[in-house]
């Protein structure tokens, strides 16, 4: 498999138009336009505070719990605008899954960690099932399939990541948002977790938040950079990295700022 | 030419004892109140153990100190406490949840926030004359167990709310986030989240709170609970007295004996107040141990 070679053109899955995020007055996402491919992976890379987690945000209606924020332009899944008024943000997160910087997973066994979301969003099927193949997705089966009832607190920081990442696909979400999900881990662990986007993406559509620019070189199709709430360049991860066609892409890539 | 270090070191042997001095004082501090509790048990214990004997538990109260029980205070207390606690925990964890996870800020949130902080330090005495008012009166319910409890709810309720919303807002919100991102609504994420992390604290609050209820004896007064009461109340319109009200009909007397009936109503006053402390710690106890984040 080549990694990261020049990724096949797909099917948009989630874009934005003229996308504009404001906490209060000030815009911390601004006139935000891209189009992000299906069984891809793109990251969003930039300085911190140029609003990538909040354009992140802004795709499962997370943004919703922020107070004072309003959201203005589309954003469209699969042509359907997200904010229009007959939408139910709840259906929208159900269908567009989140894994968060830090892990944070319920204070209960592994198994009912994995297994909630499904049972309250109407779940018939078998739930054993689910829970084994959902950790099996997260290639964190073998490590806990001893210790289900056990809580998903006591699990170390890059299982509970990925206990995360188990509770986030067993609802089968097209999508799964990632907002730097490898900062409060160990290099061991963010490996592991890298190793598993490149699974995931067979299934599942990913788009990753982060500020380490080789996190973003080495498991990206697609990258965009924001600086300063607005999209600077977005393109194939390879382009991005080797030949940006902005000055201050070509900055922060390769470490003058940021 | 001067030692630069000099100036510095000459005032250290005066800070020192200064530091000293403040250590004792703050040690007396401590102790005053330790040392005074520790005398007033002991004369309380002295005077009331000879009096705690079985049929003490049993009897009604009687003119003759022999005789005289805290049965009937002993059950209205129950009464009222069970009673407390089932209007109370309701509609105090419910106004807590409302505040705590629905309520945005707006100008009338503030101003209900506002005033149950207030209500927490109103005294007993003012939810008395509520109560005397509004359930003894206006809602005919006479004196009554029930309109004790519902003035005793209406009086620990601003102190359940405060208790509830801290332990609501110790649960970290990442929690709520991670549930709302699952697609859960805002009463599955309260539900099955919010209110099981939160629970502990929450149960801590309301024994504390209805541990002040029953000490309190003012309103229980205002709304004329009965100072002599030779049964026990069978269902919630029955009249009754409560074991403050029996110690306070005791002290009062002027034979020497029902000093002693006191203190043993003391006793088992103190015994039930320190059984529901204890058992809060010990929720707060397990829980700690079982939920780290």
């Amino acid at each position: 498999m080549v990694r990261n070679g020049a990724p096949v053109a797909s099917e948009t899955i989630l874009s934005c138009r003229n996308l504009t995020v404001r906490y209060g007055s000030v815009a911390a996402v601004q006139d935000i336009s891209l189009n992000i491919p299906e069984h891809q992976i793109t990251a969003i890379i930039g300085p911190s505070g140029c609003g990538k987690s909040t354009l992140l945000r802004a795709f499962n209606r997370m943004n919703d719990f922020i107070q004072n924020v309003s959201t203005e332009g589309q954003a469209l899944y699969r042509g359907e605008d997200l904010y229009a008024s007959d939408i139910d943000p709840v259906e929208v997160r159900r269908r567009i899954g989140m894994v968060f910087q830090k892990p944070n997973p319920f204070p209960k066994s592994v198994f009912r960690n994995v297994a909630w979301a499904a049972s309250i969003n109407g779940f018939r099927g078998n739930l054993n099932e689910l829970v084994e193949t959902s950790l099996r997705k997260a290639a964190l089966w073998d490590e806990v399939k001893d210790k289900l009832d056990q809580s998903g607190l006591a699990l170390s920081g890059g299982q509970q990541q990925r206990l995360c990442i188990a509770r986030a696909i067993a609802l089968e979400p097209d999508l799964i948002l990632m907002d730097e999900p490898c900062s409060a881990l160990d290099p061991a662990s963010t490996a592991r977790i890298e190793d598993l986007l490149f699974e995931l993406k067979e299934r599942y559509t990913i788009v990753i938040v982060t500020h380490n620019m080789q996190q973003a070189a080495r498991v990206s199709d697609w990258t965009a950079f924001l600086s300063q709430g607005r999209l600077v360049e977005f393109g194939a991860t390879q382009a991005i990295f080797t030949r940006p066609s902005k000055r201050e892409t070509e900055d922060y890539v390769t470490g003058k700022f940021g | 030419m001067t030692n630069a270090t000099a100036p510095l070191g000459r005032n250290l042997p005066v800070r020192r004892r200064l530091g000293d001095l403040f250590h004792i004082v703050f040690l007396i501090a401590t102790f005053t109140g330790v040392v005074l509790l520790a005398v007033l048990l002991a004369d309380v214990t002295q005077n009331g153990i000879p009096w705690l004997h079985g049929s003490f538990f049993t009897n009604f109260p009687s003119r003759f100190p022999e005789q005289a029980g805290i049965r009937a205070a002993l059950w209205g207390t129950i009464w009222l406490i069970g009673l407390t606690a089932l209007f109370s925990i309701p509609v105090g964890v419910g106004a807590a949840i409302y505040l705590e996870e629905y309520a945005g800020r707006s100008w009338l949130n503030t101003l209900i926030e506002i005033n149950i902080a207030n209500l927490a330090g109103t005294p007993s005495i003012v939810y008395g004359i509520l109560g005397l008012a509004m359930f003894v009166r206006w809602m005919a319910l006479g004196r009554s167990v029930l309109a004790g409890a519902l003035t005793m709810t209406l009086l620990i309720l601003p102190v359940t709310i405060i208790a509830s919303r801290e332990a609501l807002r110790a649960v970290p919100n990442s929690i709520r986030l991670a549930a709302f991102a699952l697609g859960a609504t805002k009463w599955q994420t309260v539900r099955a989240h919010v209110l099981p992390a939160a629970l502990p604290g929450i149960m801590t609050g309301i024994i504390l709170a209805l541990s002040r209820a029953i000490g309190e004896t003012a309103p229980l007064i205002m709304i004329g609970a009965l100072t002599f009461v030779a049964f026990t109340p069978a269902g919630p319109m029955d009249e009754f007295t409560a074991l403050p009200i029996q110690i306070f009909n005791w002290a009062s007397r002027p034979q020497r004996e029902f000093y002693g009936l006191a203190a043993a109503g003391i006793l088992v006053l103190l015994g039930v107040l320190l059984t529901m402390n204890a058992a809060a710690i010990w929720i707060r106890h397990r829980s700690q141990r079982s939920m780290r984040w």
